[in-house]
C-alpha cells in the first residue's frame, strides 16, 4: 500500500511537471507581456520595459525561464513556497492566500447542497424509472446540463434578489403565486410518493391545500419580514424529523430507536431557552461547535439507554436527529436575526445582494448580523452553482442505483425475506455510494477551477478573479499559480478517489493491477 | 409452500415470453438496424435531431453565406453589417429598438402573427439583433461541430493506438493525456481565447478541439483494451488480417457507440465553453459576433431591455439541450442491456399467448 501510493505520488509530481511546462511555454509564446507599453507614447514606457523586464527576467528564453520559476515551486519541499512577484510587484502567494478561502467559501455551500439534492432525487428517479416523475425529472436535469451559468446568474438576479427584495416591502403572496405555488409543489409530492391514481390525487389535493393554507398564513403573520420557528414549531418539526429519520435508518417497527429519537425531539424543546441564552451571550463559532458536539453526545447516550439489542442504528438514529433538530434551532436563531439585520442602514431592506461577497457598510462586530451577511451573499452563487451540478449527480445515482438493483445480491437480499426499506437503504443505497464517492472527490477538486465564471459574475474576488486578471494583464506567474493549485488539487483529487474506492469496495484492491 | 411455488414458476414464464418478445423484435436485424430502430423510438431524442436539423439550416440560411468565391445570399433582409435606422415608435415605456415579433393575432388585439421588421428587437446603435443571434448561433454550431471532430477524431486515434498496442506506445501516450486532463479546459480556452481569439471564431474552435479529446481517448483506450482481448479478434488475426485491419474492420465497429455518446457530451460541452469563454472575454471577440458576447453585453440592461438578453440564451439553451437528448437517444439505443419497456398490453399479449402455447 505505501509503496503504491509513493509510486502514484512520484507519477503525480511527473505529471505536474509536464503540464506546467507546457501551459507555461504555451502561454508565454501566446502574448507579449510588454506589447501595451512598446506601443504606448508614455514618456516612462521605456523605463518600465527595462524594470518589468528585470523582474520577470523575460530576457531568458520560455522553456529555461520555466525553471527559475520551478525553483520557486521546488521550494515547497523546504518549507519556503515561491510563486514569484505579479506584475505589479506584490508576491504571488500573498494574493493567492486571501483568493483560496473565498473560493472554497463559495463552492463548498453549493457542492454540498447539489450532491444531498442531486442524491436524493436521483435515488427517487432510479425507483420510480420510466414514472411521470422520472421522465420529469430526466428533462429537468438535461435542462439544468443546458443552462449557461452566466445566463442562469442573470435571471437570478433580477428574479430572486431583486424581484424578492421589492417583494419584502410588502410581503403578501398575491393569489396568483400562490395557486402555481401550490399546484406545483402538489404534483411534485404527488410524483414523488405516488402510488394508485386515487392516492396521487389525494397527496395532490392535501399538499397543495396545505402549501397554500401554509404561504397565506405565513403573509399574514408578516412571517416573511419577522421570520422565526419557535420552541412549538422546533418541537413539531422534531417529532417529524424522528419519524423520518427513524423509517429511513431502521424502520419504524424499531421502538426503541424512535422513542429515543423523539426523546431528542422533547430535549430540544426543553433546551430552546438556555440556548438562546448562549446563543446570545456568548456568539461564536467554537460555542457553537461545542453545542453541537453536546448534542451528538446527547444523541449518543439517549440512544445507548433506550436500545437494548443491536446498539449500533440506534445510537446513528438518535444521533442524526438530534443533530438535525439543532441545525433547526440554529436555523431559528438566523431567522430572529433576518429583522434586525433588515433594518441596518447597509441593508435598508433589501437584503438579497446580487453583487459581492459581503456588504462592506456592514457593522461586522455583530456575530449573528455577520452571519447572516455571509449567508445572504452565498445564497444566489450558490443557487447558479447548485443548478449546474445538480443534474450530473441526479443522472449518475440514477444510473448507478439501477445498476446495483439489478445485482444478485439484491435479489438475494429480497430473497432473505428482507422489507424493501432495508433493501434499498443497506444494500442498494450503499452500493450505489462507493462510485458516487469517488465521483465527489474529482468533482470537488474540479469545481474550484471551474467557479471562474461564478466568481465573475457575482463579483467575488477569488481565484477566478486572479486567473482573469492573469490572462488579462498576461501576468505569468500569477496564471502559473493558479493552474499548480487548481492542477494539484485535481491529480491529487484522483488519488484519493482511487485509494477511497479500494477503501470502500474491499473487491478493489490498489496497486494489484500490474 | 405451493402457492409461493407457483406463483413463482408463473412468474419465470412470463418472464420468458416478455424476453421471447423482446427477441423477436431484434430477430434477423444486423446491429445497425437495431441500434437505428432503438433511436428512432426515442422520442425525445427523435425531436430534437429535428430541432437540431432545422435550427441548423434556418441559422446558417438566413444571413449571407460565404464560402471561398461562392457567395448564397440569404433569406433574412438585414446582415449584421448593416445599421438600420432606430425604431424609435411603438415601443412600451420609451424605449428604442424593440422586437416586432408577434404571435398573437389581429383580432385579440395584437400586431398579427409574423416577424415584423426587427423580429428581436435592434442593439445599441440599431443593428438588427436578429442577425446578429443568427451569426452568434452560427459561431456556436460551428464550434460545437468543430470541436466534436477534431477532438473525436483525437480521442478515439490515440486511445484506439494505446489500447491496441498496448506496452510502450500505451505508456507514453497515456502520460501525454494526463498532462493534458490536468491543465482544466476553461484555462486553456481562456490562454488560446485571449491570444488567439482575433484570429477568429474557426481558430479558436479548432484549438478547443486540440485540448479536449482526453476523455474521450481513455474511453476508447479501455475499451480497446478490453475488445482485443476477444475471441473474434483472435480469429481475425489468425486468417491472417493486418493490425490496420483488424482495429478499423473488427475492433472500431464494436467500440463506435462508446465513441459516438461521449462525442455528442462533447458537443454539449463545447457549445457551453465557447460561450462561457466569450461571456468573460477570452472567447470570440467583437467585431465578431457570439451568443456569449451578446449575452455579456447586455446583460446590465435586463430590466429595460430584457429581450437583448433573453434570444441569445434561448438559442444556447435550445442547442445545447437537442444534442444532449441525442446523446441520451444513442446511449439508450447503443447499450445492449437496454430493453424496451414493455406496455401492459405486451404482457397480456406475452401471457396468453403462453398459455394458448402451453
Amino acid at each position: 500500500m505505501f509503496a503504491y501510493i509513493m509510486r502514484r505520488l512520484g507519477i503525480l509530481l511527473v505529471i505536474l511537471f509536464g503540464s506546467s511546462f507546457i501551459l507555461y511555454n504555451l502561454a508565454a509564446i501566446s502574448g507579449d507581456p510588454l506589447e501595451g507599453l512598446r506601443t504606448s507614447s508614455e514618456p516612462s514606457a521605456k523605463q518600465q520595459i527595462i524594470t518589468l523586464t528585470r523582474e520577470l527576467q523575460l530576457n531568458v528564453p520560455p522553456p529555461l525561464r520555466y525553471f527559475i520559476w520551478l525553483r520557486g515551486i521546488l521550494g515547497l519541499f523546504v518549507g519556503h513556497l515561491d510563486f514569484g512577484n505579479a506584475r505589479n510587484g506584490q508576491q504571488v502567494s500573498g494574493l493567492v492566500q486571501h483568493a483560496i478561502p473565498v473560493t472554497i467559501r463559495l463552492v463548498t455551500m453549493a457542492t454540498i447542497v447539489a450532491i444531498v439534492l442531486g442524491i436524493t432525487v436521483g435515488i427517487v428517479t432510479a425507483l420510480r424509472q420510466y414514472s411521470r416523475f422520472d421522465y420529469a425529472m430526466t428533462f429537468v436535469s438535461f435542462l439544468m446540463y443546458s443552462l449557461p451559468v452566466f445566463w442562469v446568474a442573470v435571471l437570478l438576479k433580477q428574479y430572486l434578489a431583486i424581484r424578492f427584495n421589492t417583494f419584502l416591502a410588502n410581503p403578501s403572496v398575491p393569489l396568483g403565486w400562490n395557486i402555481a405555488f401550490s399546484v406545483v409543489s402538489g404534483i411534485f409530492w404527488a410524483g414523488v410518493i405516488s402510488g394508485s391514481r386515487t392516492r396521487v390525487f389525494q397527496i395532490f389535493a392535501a399538499v397543495a391545500v396545505g402549501t397554500g393554507a401554509l404561504l397565506e398564513a405565513l403573509s399574514l403573520l408578516k412571517w416573511f419580514t419577522h421570520p422565526g420557528l419557535g420552541p412549538i414549531v422546533i418541537f413539531g418539526a422534531g417529532i417529524g424529523i424522528a419519524y423520518g429519520v427513524t423509517q429511513l435508518s431502521v424502520g419504524l417497527h424499531n421502538k426503541s430507536a424512535l422513542r429515543a429519537s423523539q426523546v431528542m425531539a422533547l430535549l430540544g424543546l426543553i433546551s430552546y431557552y438556555p440556548a438562546q441564552y448562549f446563543f446570545k451571550h456568548s456568539p461564536h463559532v467554537s460555542t457553537l461547535l461545542l453545542m453541537a458536539l453536546l448534542t451528538l453526545g446527547l444523541g449518543a447516550a439517549v440512544g445507548r439507554f433506550f436500545a437494548k439489542i443491536d446498539r449500533g442504528p440506534v445510537v446513528r438514529t438518535t444521533m442524526i436527529t438530534g443533530f438535525v433538530i439543532s441545525l433547526l434551532m440554529l436555523l431559528d436563531r438566523l431567522m430572529q436575526t433576518w429583522a434586525p439585520y433588515m433594518a441596518t442602514d447597509a441593508v435598508n431592506g433589501r437584503p438579497v445582494p446580487t453583487i459581492g461577497q459581503a456588504n462592506s457598510l456592514l457593522d461586522q462586530s455583530d456575530f449573528w448580523l455577520s452571519t447572516l451577511d455571509t449567508l445572504m451573499h452565498l445564497i444566489l452563487p450558490t443557487i447558479a452553482l447548485t443548478l449546474i451540478s445538480f443534474a450530473g449527480y441526479v443522472r449518475f445515482t440514477r444510473g448507478t442505483l439501477l445498476d446495483v438493483l439489478n445485482a444478485d445480491y439484491i435479489r438475494t437480499a429480497r430473497a432473505k425475506g428482507l422489507t424493501e426499506r432495508t433493501v434499498i437503504m443497506r444494500h442498494a443505497f450503499r452500493n450505489t455510494l462507493i462510485p458516487l464517492t469517488t465521483i465527489i472527490v474529482v468533482d470537488f477538486a474540479g469545481i474550484i477551477g471551474g467557479a471562474i465564471i461564478t466568481e465573475s459574475v457575482f463579483g467575488w474576488v477569488g481565484m477566478g478573479t486572479l486567473f482573469r486578471q492573469a490572462i488579462g494583464s498576461f501576468d505569468l506567474n500569477l496564471l502559473m499559480a493558479v493552474f499548480f493549485i487548481t492542477a494539484s488539487l485535481s491529480v491529487l483529487a484522483n488519488l484519493i478517489a482511487d485509494l477511497l474506492y479500494s477503501a470502500l469496495d474491499p473487491r478493489i484492491r490498489v496497486g494489484a493491477g500490474k | 409452500m405451493g402457492i409461493f411455488k407457483g406463483k413463482s414458476v408463473e412468474l419465470t414464464t412470463t418472464d420468458a415470453a416478455e424476453n421471447a418478445i423482446s427477441n423477436k423484435e431484434t430477430e434477423g436485424l444486423s446491429q445497425r438496424q437495431i441500434v437505428f430502430k432503438r433511436f428512432v423510438r426515442h422520442r425525445a431524442a427523435m425531436i430534437s435531431v429535428f430541432t437540431l436539423v432545422f435550427l441548423t439550416l434556418f441559422v446558417y440560411t438566413a444571413l449571407d453565406f460565404k464560402f471561398g468565391p461562392w457567395k448564397i445570399h440569404g433569406w433574412w433582409k438585414y446582415r449584421i453589417e448593416d445599421i438600420p435606422e432606430l425604431r424609435t415608435k411603438d415601443c412600451a415605456g420609451g424605449n428604442v429598438g424593440c422586437p416586432t415579433f408577434s404571435l398573437r393575432p389581429k383580432f385579440l388585439g395584437g400586431a398579427g402573427f409574423g416577424l415584423g421588421e426587427h423580429p428581436f428587437g435592434q442593439d445599441d446603435i440599431g443593428r438588427d439583433y436578429f442577425a446578429l443571434v443568427m451569426k452568434g448561433a452560427q459561431r456556436s454550431i460551428m464550434v460545437m461541430f468543430v470541436v466534436g471532430i477534431v477532438g473525436g477524431t483525437l480521442g478515439t486515434i490515440v486511445g484506439a493506438i494505446s489500447g491496441f498496442f498496448r506496452g510502450t506506445v500505451d505508456a507514453v501516450l497515456m502520460r501525454f493525456t494526463d498532462f493534458i486532463i490536468t491543465i482544466p479546459s476553461i484555462i486553456i480556452g481562456s490562454v488560446i481565447g485571449f491570444h488567439f481569439g482575433n484570429l477568429g471564431a474557426t481558430f479558436l474552435a479548432l484549438y478547443l478541439g486540440l485540448f479536449s479529446w482526453t476523455g474521450l481517448s481513455r474511453l476508447v483506450r479501455g475499451e480497446f483494451l478490453k475488445l482485443r482481448e476477444l475471441e473474434f479478434v483472435d480469429a481475425a488475426r489468425v486468417a491472417g488480417a493486418s493490425n490496420r485491419r483488424i482495429i478499423f474492420k473488427h475492433i472500431l465497429p464494436n467500440a463506435v457507440g462508446v465513441i459516438i455518446v461521449s462525442v455528442t457530451l462533447l458537443m454539449s460541452g463545447a457549445i457551453l465553453l465557447e460561450t462561457a469563454l466569450s461571456y468573460i472575454g477570452f472567447g470570440v471577440v467583437a467585431p465578431d459576433v457570439s451568443l456569449g458576447l451578446l449575452i455579456s453585453q447586455y446583460q446590465d440592461s435586463f430590466t429595460s431591455r430584457p429581450y437583448l438578453f433573453w434570444y441569445p440564451g434561448f438559442f444556447i439553451i435550445a442547442i445545447a439541450l437537442s444534442v444532449n437528448f441525442i446523446g441520451d437517444g444513442l446511449r439508450d439505443a447503443f447499450d445492449p442491456r437496454q430493453r424496451r419497456r414493455l406496455s401492459l398490453k405486451d404482457r397480456r399479449v406475452a401471457r396468453t399467448e403462453l398459455k394458448g402455447g402451453e
